[in-house]
């Protein structure tokens, strides 16, 4: 299985090097790579089909638990064949709709990206694995909706998607880090055993939400969803694939891989019910007023993705055997309307509902595609969107609470409005008179009418021949979801039941709409009234606001003047030390320990105190550079005193090379210029003497602290013993510290160069200037 | 003694302080020595204040028979010293050029052009 993720990981990035090779002859193997996955994916539908689950595992960071486990159930094996199987005819379809396009390598770099994302995700068997993939298919899937990097529309669209399933990934990371922590284990199929340990835990409730946050940012439910509408600035072939028939699967996926684990509890089916319920009708009702076919079948897929939420919420074994019916159907159907969209698009360059018309006159294969997705969609019978349909509604009546009715009708309900949706996305541009401007369109190439025609033929396949479906695909996914063994029996016929009368309720209901609603321009404006309650505008205000926020913010504290920065830094740094100091308690002083005072070294004192005092105020830049040097060789005179003679010898060189070279480098510059008012100066001179205060009162509180002596100890008594010198403080530097001494020669040298170089710096005479 | 070098230390910051609060750059650099020296000051006084008693021996002995004065606090700003030596001086150069460069010695006439648009 890991090859099959691998492949086109590798062949993603082979497209760098061989770009111009793929973007001429090389393009025809592209194709290949999903076909072939398709065909070894196939080949396990048998032993998958009886209850075999395969497995694999190969160390990758095991002490941090994450390895490549992977694992194919009935659950797993339908994704991968939706991702290949679509994959397929998207690949064949990419191919000629892109044909001659400059980023075409490119294109394909990422969408092969994208599909082994979307297949270490839905085979992981590890759950900070499948975090990694998760995150893949974000990244991938942003790359493509801001495909079209030129346009500043499609990189905002890339930019929201990104923000939105990115956070959500964030949410599920916690809420997988939990689960790891209560059970002990990441590997999926071993918390399928640990449910009531799980359950159990304080923490259980926290991590579902958490979950579902993930779910729900990437599968596009309320009050998320916004972000997918936008993801249309795609290529068509994008939407089709990421955005309704796999990636945005890939929360309801999780939420399904889930159900056995964290199922089951009124927090787990409520919100799933409420959330999803929420939303498919939302969507199916936003849907009618879309006159954009793509924006139509966003909405669409939203309000899809709503309906396979609300049945796992339901979580029934009806509605359970119904979601994984639904899924198949959906993939169909839905990837089959974006490609006759994109076809549309891509011949008559438009995609406004209510300029096309008549368009079966000049492309009638792709005709015949639309109707028929349009019309599995509406679940019309000899279908398989009627097969769905019947089990959603059967799920519906069948949901063991109070609230079946209500449960239902919301299903009708949507799907009333996916009908005329479906039918306004698969019939309208076909049906009518044909406009002159569309008249001269050609039919497009068979690469392009192909892959939709033959997943529509799919989907009529599926719903005469249902059986198939139940037996190979739908079963073992229940299953898998379940956590026990059911048995699908899906049927053409179920006699005249509610369903039935319901499904055929919903037909008619649903063809009404599609005759009487005229989307227009005038009506989509009428509903973006009230975009100012929707979930996007809220969210795009708040983002505005915390820019606004760090922009005011970032002005406050950062204002481009050095002082202004000490200034904060200071006030901050008394702060700390200020109350640090407060709550240590009081000084002790003791004042027979002081070394008593003579006259010579309150003379030095006095001397330097004057000199500050003259440093301060003075306007003479060579009396402040003068009186700096007074201020060294008085601390020199200190180190004399006090048993330093290195101290005072290094000081007194230094500070005598330092006003040299200050003197001869500064005597042209001017005198000080009086630059701040004297409230400026007096609020300077406060916070500079609070600052002296504070460092004083710090010294006097550590002046008794008892020091611990026994390094200087060991240097005092091993100087002479250990390295045969007698000054200790020489010893120190040279040989017992000898290696930092050298590193300090190594930044003198270096500052001796800087100053060198700066010296010797000629300027150009534009400098000059 | 004490208590008035550790007057003379609170002066030394304070005074450093209120340097680098200023415009000027000769008196930012000013300030940044004071406040060197004043931390010198701060570690000097943490060993023992001791009269007359270098951490030297004298020819005859190989060990330390009196009191001596702690020789780590003067290992540490003996380095000190000679490090700041390194930055005054490649301070000093730096300013000699940009006072070439911009004939100021007011900090604010450094902000470069794109800062100075975004203010207008």
């Amino acid at each position: 299985m890991l090859f099959t993720v691998l492949t086109g990981l590798i062949t993603s990035s082979l497209l760098v090097p061989f770009g111009k090779f793929i973007r001429t002859k090389g393009s025809i193997i592209l194709p290949f790579i999903p076909v072939l996955l398709f065909l070894f994916y196939v080949l396990h539908i048998p032993s998958v089909a009886v209850g075999t689950n395969f497995t694999q595992n190969i160390p990758w960071v095991p002490s941090l638990g994450a390895n490549l486990d992977f694992r194919l159930d009935g659950l797993s094996l339908l994704f991968a064949l939706l991702i290949t199987g679509i994959g397929s005819a998207i690949f064949i379809y990419a191919r000629s709709y892109l044909k001659g396009h400059p980023y075409f390598d490119r294109f394909f770099a990422y969408l092969l990206l994208f599909m082994s994302a979307m297949l270490g995700l839905v085979l992981s068997n590890n759950i900070l694995i499948l975090f990694v993939f998760w995150e893949l298919t974000s990244i991938s899937s942003f790359f493509l909706i801001g495909f079209n990097n030129d346009n500043s529309d499609s990189r905002k669209s890339a930019l929201t998607a990104l923000s939105i399933t990115g956070l959500g990934g964030f949410f599920l990371l916690a809420g997988l880090i939990i689960l790891g922590n209560i059970s002990g284990t990441f590997i999926i199929s071993e918390l399928f055993s640990k449910r009531e340990l799980i359950l159990a835990h304080p923490l259980a409730p926290l991590a579902t939400i958490l979950l579902f946050v993930g779910a729900f940012t990437k599968s596009a439910q309320f009050p998320f969803h916004f972000w997918l509408p936008g993801a249309m600035k795609a290529p068509t072939p994008v939407s089709a694939y990421l955005h309704s028939a796999t990636m945005v699967k890939a929360g309801i996926y999780l939420l399904a891989r889930f159900t056995p684990i964290l199922g089951g509890t009124d927090l787990w089916s409520y919100t799933l019910i409420i959330v999803g319920g929420f939303t498919m009708l939302y969507a199916a009702i936003h849907s009618l007023f879309r006159t954009d076919l793509k924006a139509i079948l966003a909405y669409s897929t939203i309000s899809a993705l709503g309906i396979l939420t609300f049945l796992l919420g339901l979580g029934s074994t009806e509605a359970i055997i119904a979601a994984s019916v639904f899924i198949v159907v959906h993939a169909l159907y839905k990837a089959t309307l974006f490609m006759t969209t994109g076809i549309i698009d891509h011949e008559a360059h438009t995609r406004d509902i209510s300029v096309l018309a008549g368009l079966r006159q000049v492309m009638l294969p792709v005709f015949i595609a639309g109707l028929l997705a349009a019309l599995s969609s509406a679940g019309l019978p000899l279908t398989f969107g009627f097969i769905g349909k019947d089990l959603i509604y059967d799920a519906g009546l069948n949901q063991k609470d109070n609230l079946t009715t209500l449960w239902t009708s919301l299903a009708v309900l949507t799907n009333v409005c996916l009908v005329a949706a479906g039918f306004m996305a698969g019939i309208k541009p076909f049906v009518g008179q044909l406009p002159d401007t569309f008249s001269k369109i050609k039919l497009p190439s068979l690469a392009l009418w192909l892959p939709p025609l033959t997943l529509a033929i799919l989907g009529i396949f599926f719903g005469l021949f249902p059986h198939i479906a139940g037996e190979y695909l739908s079963q073992q996914t229940t299953n898998s979801i379940l956590g026990y063994n059911t048995t699908v029996n899906l049927k053409i016929w179920h006699g005249f039941n509610t369903v039935l009368l319901l499904s055929v309720l919903t037909l008619v209901l649903g063809s009404i709409i599609y005759i009487f609603n005229k989307p227009s321009a005038l009506k989509l404006a009428r509903i973006e009234r009230f975009n100012y309650l929707s979930p996007e505008f809220l969210t795009k205000k708040i983002g505005s606001a915390i820019t606004q926020f760090s922009c005011w913010y970032t002005a406050l504290i950062h204002d481009g003047y050095l002082r202004s920065y000490h200034f904060k830094i200071i006030i901050f740094a008394e702060l700390l030390l200020g109350y640090k100091l407060w709550i240590s308690g009081p000084i002790n002083l003791d004042f027979n320990a002081l070394t008593p005072l003579s006259w010579y070294e309150v003379g030095i004192i006095i001397m330097l105190i004057g000199a500050l005092y003259i440093i301060v105020s003075t306007k003479s830049r060579l009396t402040s550079v003068v009186a700096s040097s007074v201020i060294g060789y008085c601390i020199s005179l200190l180190f004399v005193v006090y048993s330093a003679p290195d101290l005072a010898l290094t000081q007194f060189t230094i500070d005598t090379l330092t006003t040299v070279l200050f003197v001869l480098v500064l005597y042209k510059l001017p005198a000080f210029l009086k630059l701040a008012s004297n409230r400026i100066l007096i609020r300077d001179a406060i916070v500079a003497l609070g600052f002296g205060t504070i460092l004083s009162l710090i010294t006097l509180k550590i002046l008794y602290e008892p020091n611990t002596i026994e390094t200087s100890n060991f240097y005092g008594n091993n100087a002479y013993l250990l390295a045969k010198g007698k000054n200790v403080v020489n010893i120190i530097l040279v040989d017992f510290r000898g290696i930092d001494t050298l590193f300090e020669t190594v930044v003198l040298a270096v500052a001796a160069l800087g100053v060198y170089s700066l010296i010797r710096l000629r300027m150009k005479a534009s400098e000059k200037e | 003694m004490e208590l008035l070098l550790t007057l003379v230390l609170g002066l030394l910051y304070a005074a450093g302080v209120y340097l680098i609060l200023r415009r000027s750059m000769v008196k930012l650099l000013l300030g940044i020595m004071l406040l060197g020296n004043g931390t010198n000051l701060l570690i000097f006084l943490l060993g023992k204040l001791v009269k007359g008693q270098p951490p030297v021996m004298d020819e005859s002995v190989s060990v330390f028979k009196d009191i001596y004065a702690d020789p780590i606090p003067q290992a540490l700003i003996l380095t000190a010293i000679v490090i700041s030596f390194g930055i005054t001086s490649f301070a000093i150069v730096l300013l000699k050029r940009v006072y070439a460069l911009v004939d100021s010695d007011d900090l604010d006439d450094l902000n470069t052009p794109e800062e100075e648009e975004e203010d207008l």
